[in-house]
């Protein structure tokens, strides 16, 4: 008896030690279910519950997010509900908060203490934007306590071989993903039109294999900053009729005008992924750390950018759903969405957002709106050492 | 799972007034209201079992009924509205 005890006391003195999670016990939880609010990455071929047995839609229902850009409404907390209050807008509006995962809430927009904390305490974030959908600010309630996660991001911050196969897998995971769009695009046309996609693409091969040879990071970024120029230098071949480069900060035309407000949803759902997991967004690998520059964020975006937000801008344009009159110039050229402009770009983000993508490393479908969440976790996963190398998520 | 939520509540009471908003309340936090009472609920199983708890807590079981149905996925989407039916945002785009 003795002997066991001693065993025990020595078992979890190792445990405490080694600083590593161990993995659970008796937790006959699937990991589906328990995980259902997130997502799930369950691969194939491991041991699974009955509930896998069911179909893929069969019991998680997507959460969604409220994006409220009309000024001068207000949100209050109502009970379980959310009240939505606009002094042209009678009677009583409410949303069950059970369905929100995330509130998105333009300036102008007032939100309550009390939803303020109650989102705050059921872990569901809130971000603020401006009126261009630049962000100013974002609540999500206490951080997760994994200092181990923590610790391992910024050890392999501090690795310069490990950071910059990190950085290089980043960048490599966006080449390949716009050299399918481009290839995507040159199919469905003719003529110098098809040619001059396809010489993008080369372009994007031939970043690709130099890309493999890259041995500093300065290197990454130059390969990868050619391989962009040469990109928005023939966006005029993906939307016919649009201005070519790429100009920000501001943007003076409808296609980067667009983009850019993709961008900026992007960031909010890949910062909100990262907080999530536990990972600081603001140490990165691929770009510098700068105060206030999420830099992690904006790494996992690269590879995300081409078909979660290029598409369908470019289906938008080519389709004519987002025109001229969605913008408005402003005095010192600028183009900005125009409110009615903002909300048909939403209605189809959030549409986009609920489209099944195939997913090579989990080995199923997953909606873009889970996209940022598992690459997330599956980041976090390499960085805690569960898993050999970091994929980019890519289509073929 | 889809949810159809439909009660009765004894009004003749201020108690029975008490309990009719209450469980009105309730149903506020979880699904949509699309008549004055009846709610599109879209839940998951655990939801489902903590609203039924919940309206147990609350009604009076000589005088109230609840009745809540299991639907079919999609039968929200497919319902038919007739006159000044409000159709519950389930699915669609949350912009305001």
């Amino acid at each position: 008896m003795a002997d066991r005890v001693a065993r025990a006391v020595h078992a979890v003195r190792a445990l405490l030690t080694g600083g590593d999670l161990p993995p659970p016990v008796n937790d006959k939880r699937c990991h589906r279910c328990s995980l259902a609010r997130t997502a799930c990455l369950t691969a194939p071929g491991q041991p699974t519950c009955s509930h896998h047995a069911l179909p893929e839609t069969g019991l998680t229902e997507l959460l969604r997010t409220l994006f409220a850009t009309t000024p001068g409404t207000s949100l209050h907390l109502d009970g379980d509900a959310l009240r939505i209050a606009h002094p042209d807008k009678p009677g009583r509006h409410l949303l069950p908060l059970i369905r929100l995962d995330h509130i998105v809430a333009w300036n102008g927009v007032s939100l309550t203490d009390d939803l303020i904390h109650r989102c705050a305490a059921d872990g569901r974030s809130i971000t603020w934007i401006t009126r261009n959908g630049r962000f100013l600010a974002r609540t999500s309630g206490p951080h997760t306590g994994n200092p181990h996660l923590r610790l391992a991001q910024v050890r392999t911050h501090d690795d310069p071989a490990l950071r910059l196969t990190l950085a290089k897998t980043f960048v490599a995971g966006k080449l390949h993903n716009y050299r399918q769009l481009l290839l995507r695009a040159a199919r469905d046309t003719t003529g110098t039109r098809q040619t001059r996609l396809r010489d993008t693409a080369d372009n994007h091969t031939q970043a690709l294999t130099q890309l493999a040879e890259a041995t500093t990071l300065s290197e990454t970024l130059g390969i990868e900053g050619n391989a962009a120029r040469a990109y928005f230098q023939g966006l005029d071949q993906l939307a016919p009729g649009m201005a070519t480069g790429r100009t920000r900060r501001p943007p003076t035309d409808l296609a980067n005008c667009l983009l850019s407000f993709g961008y900026g949803m992007l960031r909010v759902s890949v910062h909100g992924a990262l907080e999530q997991v536990g990972l600081d967004p603001y140490i990165g690998y691929l770009h510098g750390i700068r105060p206030g520059k999420p830099a992690l964020a904006l790494d996992l975006m690269e590879e995300l950018r081409p078909l979660l937000v290029d598409r369908l801008v470019l289906t938008l344009l080519n389709r004519g759903q987002i025109t001229d009159r969605h913008t408005q110039t402003l005095p010192g050229g600028a183009v900005q969405l125009t409110d009615e402009g903002r909300k048909t770009f939403l209605e189809h983000w959030s549409k986009a957002r609920e489209r099944p993508w195939p997913h090579a490393t989990l080995g199923r479908d997953v909606p873009a709106a889970l996209i940022p969440l598992t690459r997330a976790r599956l980041l976090a996963r390499h960085l805690r050492g569960t898993a050999d190398t970091y994929q980019p998520w890519t289509i073929t | 799972m889809e949810l159809l939520v439909t009660y009765d509540v004894d009004t003749t009471t201020p108690e029975g007034e008490r309990r009719l908003r209450q469980v009105a309340k309730t149903c506020e936090g979880i699904g949509h209201r699309v008549q004055k009472s009846v709610f599109e609920v879209v839940c998951t199983p655990p939801q489902r079992l903590h609203l039924e708890a919940r309206l147990q807590g609350i009604i009076d079981p000589a005088l109230d009924s609840v009745r809540i149905y299991h639907l079919d996925r999609g039968t929200f989407h497919n319902a038919k509205h007739l006159g000044a039916a409000v159709d519950a945002a389930h699915q669609e785009a949350l912009i305001i």
